[in-house]
């Protein structure tokens, strides 16, 4: 038997249903806020089991989803220019304003390729010297590694035709501003497993200290899902608040130092445009002065332009958990994956294409 | 062969068209109706037919477990089978990227003329055109194919009723992840070879042995996912899915679980769909299982009416979702 079956095991996630639906006193409003929770709560049909009282809020989890219109408007931007842009596949169909998206600028002739890792990227600088290759970074604290290992690996090479459009995203910061906003009302977080095993559970600790809000770092199988949710149950009937890493199979409490060093070497925190929050204070990352020279911004004099809003799109609403998706008068009419108005539809990972691909 | 690569020349109807189709073509596709080289081909057929038409364009054009040519043939009599036909002939058209190859072509060519013999279907009439470098991939076919239905009640998407058992023929996904892997340049610790192959004979005697077959579907692009949702529409019925019994390989469980796809929604070339009575599921899986083509066939849900139009998986942990159509291409995501 695979270790991981043990991790789906149906008879222990039913043991850990019925302990959190006998022991929860009150009700349990609980964020995600990584895009993988959201689909493996979808589909192991963790959600369609959950008693009434725990109620499921998708946070700003999707790189995606929280890409502010502005930031679509730059990629947008830069397909008008001779340059190829290299991109993780999500990113094609963001709508931008106008509705056009990244596909659609491919259709018009735009020469944009999806890559798998930066570093493919980086080799097709290589193979196509006479071309600029642009590598659009989008993503949190889980892809920033590689990237910067891969504008490090180029800065080395002294590649000249490379740079990337880094729009990098962090999540603690993000909670910061969600755990502070009365409105929401968070009782705990479920923090996201790949994202703490780069950046350990330091970063966290301002949650409970700070707000009183418990959070357990987890795995994405069933049984490392419900049993987070028995944590929170547990801790609420003890009235204390925590930051567990539950998920220490893949995740040190120190993080990974290596890649924390990479990512330092390379980028500087910075202000980030969120979409549906606004800007965050050092809640993105930028490239360091020294290597400008692969800053895309800087090579192509790009700015984050203010754009209109898309009209009746209420992403911002849903990625804060002040909404559920179908509460969205567009969910399912005017926007659906086929034809998305706004990035929580279009990403595989948003809450919205979650609730239109799974809920019943 | 004159020249080692395909020349335009070859798509001018004249004297080295003449000897593409002489020296390859009626060399491994070669039959007496074909043979002939009229206008057109002369078939005898009677009652009611089966026609499918397919275009192929896939890239890689050559992939573990085939290549475009026998995935030419597979498709189009596959598709024609699905209809309770008995596959007779394929038409055949060729699109030829100018410089492509003379060893691909010869090998693709080989390839066609070996699955259609396994299929028993003849390749009656075809056409080559060359363009330019650059106006095509490499090589696209086309085939059309024309089957015998001989049953009195033909099977249809529309047909599935509450109370139905909905059976598959074995592991899905295999193909989509063999294209993917290759075309990524992709190495798994276990390859994946594409399920691709003709169904035909196995189709054929479930629908000469079984009385009452309901629908019979494959699910090639879109994936098991999307055609079953396109049953439940088709026949205004729930299909209630048990995720634990769909069979998947764990090399593409893996791969897909690597890349962000879900093998449910990616194509199969070598699968089929069956629903019908819940009576006759147990003759129709031993009929399945002892051929090669269906050896891990299983039931893997039932016809309900509650979610009509809906296909709603029910997990292992015993909760339900919805298993949606695809839209648009999966893409491989972020993190």
């Amino acid at each position: 038997m695979n270790l991981l079956d043990n991790f789906k095991n149906p008879q222990l996630c039913q043991k850990l249903l019925h302990s959190i639906q006998n022991e929860l006193d009150g009700e349990l409003r609980f964020m995600e806020v990584c895009g993988t929770h959201t689909v493996a709560i979808f589909r192991s049909g963790i959600r369609s089991l959950l008693t009434d009282k725990v109620i499921h809020l998708s946070g700003p989890g999707c790189p995606v989803c929280v890409t502010h219109d502005s930031e679509v408007a730059a990629f947008l931007d830069l397909a008008q220019k001779n340059a190829i842009i290299a991109t993780f596949g999500d990113l094609m169909r963001v709508p931008g304003p106008d509705k056009k998206s990244l596909k659609a600028a491919q259709a018009e002739g735009a020469r944009i390729t999806i890559v798998y890792s930066p570093f493919e990227a980086l080799k097709l600088a290589q193979d196509n010297p006479h071309d600029q290759v642009v590598f659009l970074g989008v993503g949190f604290e889980t892809t920033t590694p590689t990237i910067a290992a891969t504008i490090n690996m180029a800065a080395e090479q002294k590649i000249t035709n490379f740079s990337v459009l880094c729009l990098h995203k962090l999540v603690p910061p993000a909670l910061k501003a969600l755990a502070g906003d009365p409105d929401i009302g968070v009782h705990a977080f479920l923090l996201p497993g790949h994202v703490s095993a780069i950046i350990g559970i330091e970063p966290y600790n301002f949650l409970a200290t700070k707000h009183g809000i418990p959070a357990v770092v987890a795995g994405f199988e069933p049984v490392d899902i419900l049993q987070a949710l028995h944590l929170f149950v547990t801790m609420r009937r003890e009235e204390k608040a925590e930051v567990v890493n539950a998920y220490t199979r893949v995740v040190a409490n120190a993080g990974n130092p290596k890649a924390k060093e990479m990512v330092d070497k390379i980028f500087t925190p910075t202000d980030a445009l969120w979409r549906g929050i606004g800007t965050i204070p050092e809640s993105g990352l930028r490239i360091k002065d020294q290597y400008a020279d692969f800053d895309a911004m800087r090579v192509f004099d790009l700015t984050l332009r203010d754009v209109p809003e898309i009209k009746g799109c209420r992403c911002g609403d849903v990625l804060k958990g002040k909404l559920a998706p179908h509460g969205c008068p567009l969910f399912g009419t005017a926007c659906t994956p086929a034809a998305p108005v706004g990035p929580c539809m279009v990403s595989t990972e948003g809450s919205c294409a979650a609730y239109y691909k799974y809920q019943i | 062969m004159t020249t080692d690569r395909i020349l335009l020349d070859y798509g001018s109807g004249g004297k080295a068209s003449h000897r593409l189709i002489g020296q390859l073509f009626l060399k491994y596709l070669g039959n007496e109706i074909l043979d002939k080289l009229d206008d057109a081909a002369l078939l005898h057929i009677s009652g009611p037919i089966s026609v499918s038409t397919d275009s192929f364009t896939v890239d890689p054009i050559f992939f573990p477990g085939g290549d475009i040519g026998s995935l030419a043939v597979h498709g189009t009599v596959n598709d024609v089978a699905m209809l309770g036909a008995r596959p007779r002939y394929l038409t055949c058209g060729f699109i030829l990227e100018e410089g492509l190859p003379m060893a691909d072509l010869e090998r693709i060519v080989e390839s066609m003329g070996r699955a259609a013999q396994e299929a028993q279907v003849y390749i009656v009439t075809g056409d080559t055109k060359v363009v330019p470098r650059g106006a095509v991939d490499k090589i696209f076919i086309n085939t059309t194919g024309i089957g015998e239905v001989f049953v009195a009640n033909p099977p249809s998407g529309h047909k599935a009723r509450p109370g139905d058992a909905i059976l598959i023929n074995g592991f899905v996904g295999d193909h989509g992840l063999a294209i993917l892997s290759q075309r990524e340049g992709l190495t798994f610790e276990a390859p994946v070879a594409s399920d691709c192959a003709s169904l035909n004979h196995l189709v054929v005697h479930l629908l000469e042995t079984i009385p009452d077959i309901h629908v019979l579907r494959d699910p090639t692009r879109g994936g098991l996912a999307t055609t079953l949702s396109e049953i439940a529409g088709q026949s205004d019925v729930e299909c209630r899915i048990f995720e634990n019994s769909i069979p998947i390989r764990p090399e593409v469980s893996g791969g897909c679980s690597f890349l962000g796809l879900d093998p449910l929604y990616l194509a199969n070339e070598g699968k089929f769909i069956c629903i019908l009575p819940q009576e006759y599921a147990a003759q129709a899986l031993a009929i399945m299982q002892a051929n090669p083509l269906g050896q891990h066939a299983v039931c893997i849900g039932e016809v309900r009416q509650e979610h009509k139009g809906k296909v709603v998986l029910e997990t292992p942990l015993g909760g339900t979702r919805l298993m949606d159509m695809l839209e648009g291409e999966q893409l491989p995501r972020i993190c």
